[in-house]
């Protein structure tokens, strides 16, 4: 009998995953025991890291996407269609485009993130944002002949991709206004829904210091209920209110209306055991990177090591054996703090982070690492 | 741990949330519900101790009761 494991998305977690399992179970496949289908609404595998720099035009949009069908093992069966229902008690999903049903002995929900402005009223209409493609594209035509004014940075939604971007975008912000001889005309303020600049006490204690030194106001509390996009105020809950001229919002998230309805978890996300990533409310269900709900940040990184530890893990299901692979929160983070320099991060779920001194080098690593993800995409970096 | 007879509209398991933390949790349901709904908390994370009714005296919500035990605590907070 043929053992089918079915991801559904073909982001980071769900490509390294399929690339991992055509490595690691090749045998299986093919001698026909085993299938690895992964299907994506999409034809392409879009790397979303590339949009922090579409703003300032550094990077085109086109620069973070490549067939899915160039990235994948041989091995793996692609099926590029759109899941409108889980059935996890049958073990089988139903498409848009068929054949169907999808049978399935294992599945890997790897759906990710999409933005909800819509939460707030008025943001789509008086807000931009880096976190898409059309908005970082959109950004990008108002940033670059932006020359005065006050430019805010909002945090509206958490939990949220990449929690280090929006620090990272107002010290590239702070920088690239300073080169251009407009840094004095220009306002930075950012702003943050709890009391401190960064979900993560550490983080958030290595950032500030760097905001007051490069003249980056700051608002704390500070969680928007409404924007007016022709008054260009932001009103919040806390009952305070902001001007602004180019607002860069990170939008309310969302998981995977899928998983919702199909019992596995609020908003999107799947409740799992945060170390062997299995959905609480379902059997034979693994969830990965951002769709996972284990506390730790929606990132590239946290994808890529938890699409490791299912691999292993389903692999030894396959063969038989004790699942004994399990994740422990490890995140990795470049944090760019200018436009010629970065900081690194590392941690887990028992070891904090400790920001690195910002340096040129790490700079490099990052725009070198974002050049050689490719090479993660195809499961072999 | 004393026992409350507060009933919570809607209930947010932040326990073992480590970033970013039971406060954004707490902050993102509170968006979510009607006005004078409460929304319970649960928080492993001593840091909730000071975060959350700093939090709820800023927006001008009620912090009802914390019920603290030696696992994790509970906060009850009623959306103004």
């Amino acid at each position: 009998m043929t053992e089918h494991v079915v991801i559904v998305g073909g982001g980071t977690g769900g490509t390294v995953l399929a690339n991992d399992l055509a490595d690691r179970l090749a045998a299986e496949i093919d001698s026909g025991d085993v299938r690895v289908t992964l299907v994506n609404d999409g034809p392409d595998h879009v790397y979303k890291p590339v949009w922090l720099y579409v703003p300032f035009g550094q990077r085109e949009p086109s620069d973070g996407r490549r067939p899915l069908a160039d990235l994948l093992d041989d091995r793996v069966e692609l099926r590029v269609d759109r899941v409108t229902d889980i059935d996890t008690e049958a073990q089988r999903l139903h498409s848009m485009e068929g054949p169907d049903p999808i049978e399935y002995d294992y599945l890997v929900l790897a759906t990710g993130s999409t933005l909800a402005p819509d939460e707030i009223p008025g943001l789509e209409e008086g807000g931009h944002d880096f976190y898409s493609e059309s908005g970082a594209a959109a950004l990008r035509e108002e940033l670059l002949s932006f020359t005065e004014g006050h430019l805010v940075l909002s945090v509206v939604g958490s939990p949220h991709m990449c929690p280090a971007a929006p620090l990272e975008f107002v010290f590239m912000a702070d920088d690239w206004f300073r080169e251009r001889g407009l840094r004095e005309d220009v306002d930075i303020t950012y702003t943050y829904p709890i009391q401190r600049v960064h979900g993560n006490p550490h983080i958030a204690e290595w950032a500030q210091p760097i905001m007051e030194d490069r003249d980056i106001a700051v608002e704390t509390f500070f969680n928007a209920e409404t924007v007016d996009p022709e008054a260009q105020t932001i009103a919040t809950m806390e009952g305070s209110e902001l001007e602004y001229d180019l607002l860069a919002a990170i939008p309310p998230h969302r998981g995977s209306e899928l998983v919702v309805e199909a019992g596995l978890g609020e908003r999107g996300w799947v409740e799992v055991d945060k170390h062997t990533l299995e959905a609480e409310a379902a059997e034979d269900v693994y969830a990965l990177g951002d769709t996972a709900d284990t506390g730790v940040p929606k990132a590239g990184s946290v994808a890529h090591y938890q699409a490791g530890v299912v691999a292993r893990r389903l692999a030894s299901e396959i063969r038989g054996r004790p699942a004994t692979a399990t994740y422990d929160g490890k995140t990795l983070c470049f944090v760019e703090t200018g436009m010629d320099a970065a900081s690194f991060v590392e941690f887990d779920y028992e070891n904090p982070p400790s920001p690195a001194p910002p340096s040129q080098k790490l700079h490099w690593s990052k725009l070198a690492y974002n050049e050689s993800y490719w090479l993660t995409a195809r499961g072999l970096l | 741990m004393t026992e409350t007879t507060i009933e919570a509209d809607a209930t947010v398991d932040a326990r073992g949330a480590a970033c970013p933390g039971p406060l954004m949790d707490l902050i993102g349901k509170i968006r979510t519900v009607d006005s004078g709904s409460v929304v319970c908390l649960l928080s492993d994370n001593e840091q909730s101790l000071t975060d959350v009714p700093e939090w709820a005296e800023e927006a001008g919500n009620d912090l009802l009761a914390v019920e603290e035990s030696d696992e994790y605590h509970e906060f009850y907070v009623e959306k103004a």
